[in-house]
C-alpha cells in the first residue's frame, strides 16, 4: 500500500469513527427518551406533567381483567409494580391475560385512562400443538 | 448469466412461499398473520445488508479509486430503497392484526424509515450533480457517514423498549422460531436475495453502459 492510499484509508477510518462517535454522543444524551414506553416501575418513580400522555408497557396481570360492556379494566405489571388501566374500545386480538401490551393515555388519579391499546408479540414462533404439549 | 440467477431465484422463492404460506403451521399466538414473515424478514435483512455492501464499495472507491465500486453504489441504492420500502410496508401490514396499529414511532421502525430516506437522498443527490466524478466522491463520503445507522437499526430492539420484538434468529443463540417455520424462512431469504442480486446486476449493467457511453466498446455492443 503506497503512501497516498494509506492516507486515504486513514481518512476513511477517521470519517466513520467521527460519525459513530457523534451519533453515540447524541444517543447517550437522549438516553431513555428513545424508549417507546415506560415500565410500571419506571412510571412510579418519575414525575409526569399534568395532561401529558404516556405509554405504559408490560404484561396484563393474570386475573385482573374486568369487562363491563365495552369498557375493560386491568392491571399492567412488570412483576414488581402494577398500574391500573381503564379502556373503552376494542382491544387487539393478541390481548389476553399474561400477554405483553402497551397502553397509551392520560394518568388520572393513578389510573391510566387509555386511548389506545397496542399488543406486543415476542420473538417466539411455534405451532399451536407444540405450545399445548409444553404445558 | 444473471437471467439464470433470476429464473432460478424466482422459482426458489416461489417454492419457499408455497411452503411457508401453504404448508408451515400457523403460529400459536398470531395464527396465520405471522406468515408475512416470509416477505418481511428477507426484505428487512437485505435493506441492511445492501447498505453494508454500499459502505464497503464506498471505502474501496475512496481508498483505491476503483470506478466500478462507485458505479455499484449508484446501482445498489435504488434496489436498497425498494427492499426497505417493502420491509416498511410489509411490517405495517403485519402490525395491523398483531399490534393493532400500522405505524408507531418506536426505535426500530423509525431507524428503518431513516434508512429508507437515506437511500432516497443518496439517489437524488447523485443525480443532482453534473460532474459524475465529484458526485461519486460526495456520495461515498455520505454512505460512510450514514453507515452508523445500520448497527442502530440492528440493536434498537435491545437498547430501547420498542413495540417491535427482538430478533428470532441470532448468531449466538438457538433460533426462537420452530424448525417447521424456520426452514421455509431460510429458503425464502435465499430466493429473495437471489432475485435482488440479479436486479442489482441488471441495474449495474445499465449504469456501466451509461457512464462509459463514450467508450468504443460500449458503442460496439449496444
Amino acid at each position: 500500500m503506497n503512501n497516498l492510499r494509506r492516507k486515504r484509508l486513514l481518512s476513511v477510518v477517521a470519517l466513520v469513527f467521527t460519525s459513530f462517535l457523534g451519533v453515540f454522543l447524541i444517543l447517550k444524551a437522549l438516553n431513555s427518551n428513545l424508549d417507546y414506553f415506560y415500565t410500571p416501575s419506571e412510571m412510579i418513580n418519575i414525575e409526569i406533567p399534568d395532561k401529558k400522555r404516556v405509554k405504559l408497557g408490560g404484561m396484563v396481570q393474570e386475573d385482573s381483567v374486568k369487562r363491563n360492556g365495552t369498557n375493560i379494566s386491568f392491571k399492567i405489571t412488570d412483576f414488581n409494580h402494577s398500574i391500573d388501566v381503564s379502556y373503552n374500545g376494542v382491544v387487539p386480538d393478541l390481548f389476553k391475560e399474561g400477554s405483553g401490551i402497551v397502553a397509551y393515555g392520560l394518568i388520572v388519579d393513578e389510573i391510566l385512562i387509555a386511548e389506545d391499546i397496542f399488543a406486543k408479540h415476542d420473538e417466539n414462533y411455534m405451532p399451536p400443538t407444540i405450545e399445548i404439549s409444553k404445558k | 448469466m444473471y437471467p439464470y440467477i433470476l429464473y432460478f431465484s424466482v422459482l426458489f422463492y416461489a417454492f419457499a412461499l408455497v411452503w411457508g404460506l401453504g404448508f408451515a403451521p400457523a403460529d400459536y399466538v398470531q395464527g396465520n398473520s405471522f406468515r408475512i414473515i416470509y416477505l418481511h424478514v428477507p426484505a428487512s435483512f437485505l435493506s441492511q445488508s445492501l447498505y453494508i455492501v454500499m459502505a464497503i464499495a464506498a471505502g474501496i472507491f475512496l481508498i483505491w479509486k476503483v470506478k466500478l465500486a462507485a458505479y455499484m453504489i449508484k446501482s445498489i441504492a435504488p434496489v436498497g430503497a425498494l427492499v426497505t420500502f417493502i420491509a416498511l410496508i410489509s411490517g405495517s401490514i403485519w402490525g395491523i392484526p398483531t399490534w393493532g396499529t400500522w405505524w408507531q414511532w418506536d426505535a426500530r421502525i423509525t431507524s428503518t424509515l431513516i434508512l429508507f430516506i437515506m437511500y432516497l437522498g443518496l439517489i437524488s443527490l447523485h443525480s443532482s450533480f453534473t460532474n459524475f466524478e465529484k458526485a461519486d466522491k460526495f456520495i461515498s463520503v455520505l454512505v460512510l457517514i450514514g453507515f452508523v445507522n445500520i448497527p442502530i437499526i440492528k440493536k434498537s430492539v435491545d437498547w430501547w423498549s420498542t413495540l417491535h420484538q427482538p430478533a428470532s434468529i441470532t448468531l449466538t443463540n438457538k433460533p426462537s422460531i420452530d424448525p417447521t417455520m424456520l426452514y421455509p424462512l431460510i429458503f425464502s431469504m435465499i430466493g429473495f436475495s437471489g432475485i435482488i442480486v440479479s436486479l442489482i446486476i441488471l441495474s449495474s449493467k445499465v449504469h456501466i453502459f451509461k457512464r462509459e457511453s463514450h467508450k468504443s466498446w460500449v458503442k460496439r455492443n449496444v
